[in-house]
């Protein structure tokens, strides 16, 4: 019941901020220079003054801010995201049409991440000190200082022109039309490189995370009695110091993946991944107000959302967070 | 005298087509970059747009890359003698992609009522015409005000797309439904848009030429990173690099690979012209010697050579060469810095900043600020450099707020079409970075342009534009820099890509792969 309640209020905060976070990025937008009527026009290669009053009429670029602001509040409470000036569709078809590719690319490297940065994390505690600990800990020294932009170019390099493994780019085999598992398996294919090239940053973290943390609750003195009892080493790492490492892991993949949404339009770029953050970047450059506004609301929706589910896992992983509450 | 032009359809045929048989068949992949925001030609007039759909839409004509017009929808034409009225007539049997016939008042519906309210360019065009007119279904008449020589360049796709009048009229054109699947009558048809990776076309089996087009199904592919571009025509998985499509650094590694060709041709349509706008309000660039002394302090070959891998031509005035009018009995500014120096020395420069606003298109573009930023350092301008995304460059040059600006605009064929609008004080406007932005002002040669746009003969118009060209390079209203060419690189199977003076925009009519 507590955790209910709790959830609700966090829901209602949630939608408050949401709030507030469309209001600042609408001033935020408009206070940056640029029109959208003059880029349309400019990219027409002709503009006369018609045309730009036109297409600012037809945008109500026209009306007072605070008009225009009202208007745009109006809507997003009623879940209505507004139209793009640019492409000439509204701005949640835009949004779902590219949501499910970023969200495949980045939950795949998310997990990737996760998976590989803790166990890996697990590994090097286990041996602190010897030779594999330190060639662990120097790869992910390596993986977290590589821009993600030339790891990418070097992967697709590698395994896509040398060896001819992989597809370097797209999101599936254009024109195959693959059906049923086929297709699965080709965008799988496609996934590889992007999701590795993405994952491989915050894998370092994980790892280099739980790694620090492991040792550190290792000193602990219940993890002694643990030893006193006679419990294995195995069993000792996995119930009692990987079971409290893990909560500074789980708050910062929690902010991890918050930027799901959004937050790979390096990699969407390099690898042409038909995703959200290639139309965040376009829609700024294009200043089109309504479709950089959705994507900033979706994103911000989904860092709030993951926000709660961090403490909700949180209260699985240690139940005294629930019991102080 | 009457201007007679009848082209018959078979004599076209036989000279676009060389003695090599074509072969039907095949798919072409070709880059388009940026993902265009629609593909409804005539309400999105922008390059990439124009690019996917030249070949669902067409005018009346086609263009030679001696812009000579050709037939398209329409088979033959005529000029009265006096310049005043134009006829079309248009091939039979045409459908639009949904079978709807095609007619004479789809073109009027076209011109006179959707691409009036739509289309800034042809509008510019249109306010010549006082009428057009359908006396039958396969026929149109424009008629004029007044001559204007350049109205025959307007018939090109992109400036006057026809679109179909029954799914358009008496709807909200820009938020009608059918746009997103748009119907025309060229040789392919709208198949699928998959946002972000690619656009579909497949080929219009009742297009009205027999036999064409050879091509199967083109699909053009969004690639969003330069370097990316070059690895997918590198591993083979797209056959064409449109012009501009990846950096000028990578084009000689591409072009020597095996089985790769390239053309600069198939841009004389639009024949972009780069410069600088020098803002002639205020500061030192009021000044025609500064202006001068620009000119003479830049190494425009040096630029040509390395940032544009030699490709391209030394600009020499303000009419591309590809242009019809141009002529090069003008003032020649070679690279001479002591001329810059004797010149700023004469004009009494006191050493005040001058910002320079580079053109946000990739690295070539800031490349070359930073060249001409070295020359003029040379010289002893002071230079800074003023780097801003495209909005932002829109922004300031539209407000008049930088000192110099790099640009390059499209001719359109003709000086009357796509040059007097940057130098004429009619066309000083804030608000739009296409006119006569830097605030020249000349009624001398206001008068002269005017004039040379309405006579009848091409023999009296190229007198009047050698005469305006002659004394406006004097006055370095701009800085001119370059005749860009943007080469297109595709792999050698493909045969007849760019055959006309807009090349790939509408080159897959004519295309085929070479087995």
């Amino acid at each position: 019941m507590t955790v209910l309640v709790a959830i609700l209020s966090r829901l209602g905060k949630a939608l408050l901020t949401l709030l507030a976070i469309a209001v600042l990025n609408f001033f935020l937008l408009h206070a940056a220079p640029g029109d959208p009527a003059v880029v349309l026009a400019g990219e027409a290669g002709a503009a006369d003054e018609q045309m730009i009053a036109q297409l600012r009429e037809r945008f109500g670029l026209d009306q007072p801010l605070y008009v225009q602001l009202g208007k745009y509040v109006a809507g997003i409470v009623q879940l209505d995201l507004g139209y793009s000036f640019r492409q000439g569709a509204p701005v949640s078809q835009l949004i779902a049409e590219r949501l499910p590719a970023t969200l495949l690319l980045t939950l795949t490297a998310f997990v990737i991440s996760l998976v590989f940065g803790i166990a890996l994390g697990v590994a090097a505690a286990a041996r602190v000190g010897r030779a594999s600990d330190s060639l662990l800990t120097t790869l992910a020294l390596i993986f977290y200082a590589t821009p993600l932009y030339w790891a990418a170019l070097m992967a697709v390099l590698v395994f896509s022109v040398w060896l001819g493994w992989l597809p370097g780019f797209g999101y599936e085999t254009v024109g195959a039309d693959f059906t049923g598992l086929a297709r699965v398996l080709d965008i799988a294919r496609h996934l590889v490189l992007p999701a590795l090239t993405l994952g491989l940053f915050f894998m370092a973290v994980y790892m280099r995370m739980t790694r620090a943390s492991m040792l550190e609750v290792s000193q602990l003195d219940f993890v002694k009695t643990a030893r006193a009892k006679g419990l294995s080493g195995a069993a000792i790492r996995r119930r009692h110091i990987l079971r409290n490492a893990i909560l500074p892991v789980v708050t910062l993949a929690g902010l991890q993946a918050g930027q799901l949404v959004g937050g790979a339009v390096l990699t969407e770029t390099v690898f042409a991944w038909p995703g959200i953050g290639r139309l965040m970047f376009e829609s700024l450059a294009a200043r089109d107000y309504n479709t950089i506004l959705g994507v900033f609301i979706v994103s911000a929706a989904m860092v709030i959302l993951f926000n709660i589910v961090t403490d909700i896992v949180y209260r699985i992983v240690d139940p005294r967070i629930g019991a102080r509450a | 005298m009457k201007h007679l032009r009848t082209t018959t359809f078979l004599i076209a045929a036989a000279l676009a087509a060389p003695l090599a048989a074509q072969e039907a068949g095949g798919r072409l992949d070709i880059v388009v970059q940026p993902e265009p925001p629609g593909l409804m030609m005539g309400l999105v007039q922008n390059g990439p747009t124009q690019l996917v759909a030249g070949d669902i839409y067409e005018s009346l004509l086609r263009y030679d890359s001696d812009l000579d017009p050709q037939p398209s929808l329409a088979k033959d034409w005529e000029i009265s003698g006096d310049g005043l009225t134009y006829t079309f007539h248009l091939n039979e049997g045409v459908t639009w992609h949904d079978g709807t016939p095609f007619s004479a008042d789809d073109v009027v519906f076209s011109a006179d009522v959707f691409l009036r309210e739509t289309h800034a360019r042809l509008r510019a065009s249109l306010a010549y015409v006082e009428s057009i007119t359908a006396p039958d279904a396969n026929t149109v008449v424009f008629k004029l005000k007044e001559p204007f020589g350049p109205f025959i360049n307007a018939f090109e796709v992109g400036t006057m797309p026809i679109v179909p009048k029954h799914i358009y009229e008496g709807t909200d054109f820009a938020n009608n439904e059918m746009n997103a699947t748009p119907i025309g009558t060229g040789p392919f048809k709208f198949e699928a848009w998959e946002k972000g990776s690619y656009i579909h076309l497949v080929k219009n089996e009742d297009y009205y030429i027999e036999g064409k087009p050879y091509l199967d199904e083109v699909y053009y592919r969004v690639i969003p990173d330069a370097a990316s571009r070059a690895v997918a025509f590198e591993t083979g998985e797209v056959d064409v690099l449109p012009g501009g499509s990846v950096e000028n650094w990578d084009v000689p590694r591409l072009t020597e690979m095996d089985g790769v060709c390239s053309t600069g041709k198939g841009w004389e349509f639009f024949a972009p012209l780069a410069w600088m706008w020098l803002n002639n309000r205020e500061g030192p660039t009021a000044d025609p010697k500064f202006r001068q002394a620009v000119m003479y302090a830049m190494d425009r070959e040096f630029v040509k050579d390395v940032v544009w891998n030699g490709f391209g031509k030394v600009a020499t005035g303000p009419v591309a060469s590809a242009t019809n009018f141009y002529s090069d009995d003008v003032t020649i500014y070679d690279h001479d810095p002591d001329k810059a120096r004797a010149l700023l020395e004469e004009m009494g420069y006191d050493g005040a900043p001058v910002r320079v606003l580079p053109l946000p298109y990739g690295e070539t573009w800031q490349r070359w600020a930073e060249a001409v930023r070295q020359n003029l350092s040379e010289v002893g301008i002071n230079v800074s450099i003023d780097s801003t995304d495209v909005a932002g460059w829109n922004e300031k040059t539209s407000q008049w707020d930088y000192d110099m600006a790099f640009t390059y605009l499209y001719q359109y064929g003709d000086p009357a079409l796509g040059v007097s609008r940057n130098y004429t004080a009619d066309r000083i406007q804030k608000g739009s970075p296409w006119n006569n932005v830097e605030g020249y002002e000349n009624p001398e040669l206001d008068a002269k342009w005017a004039a040379a746009a309405t006579m009848v003969t091409p023999e009296e118009r190229a007198a009047a534009y050698a005469e305006i060209q002659k004394e406006i390079v004097d006055d370095v209203p701009v800085a001119w820099l370059q005749e860009l060419e943007f080469p297109t690189i595709y792999r050698c199977e493909v045969q007849d890509l760019v055959t006309t003076a807009i090349g790939v925009n509408d080159g897959p009519r004519d295309a085929w792969i070479r087995k």
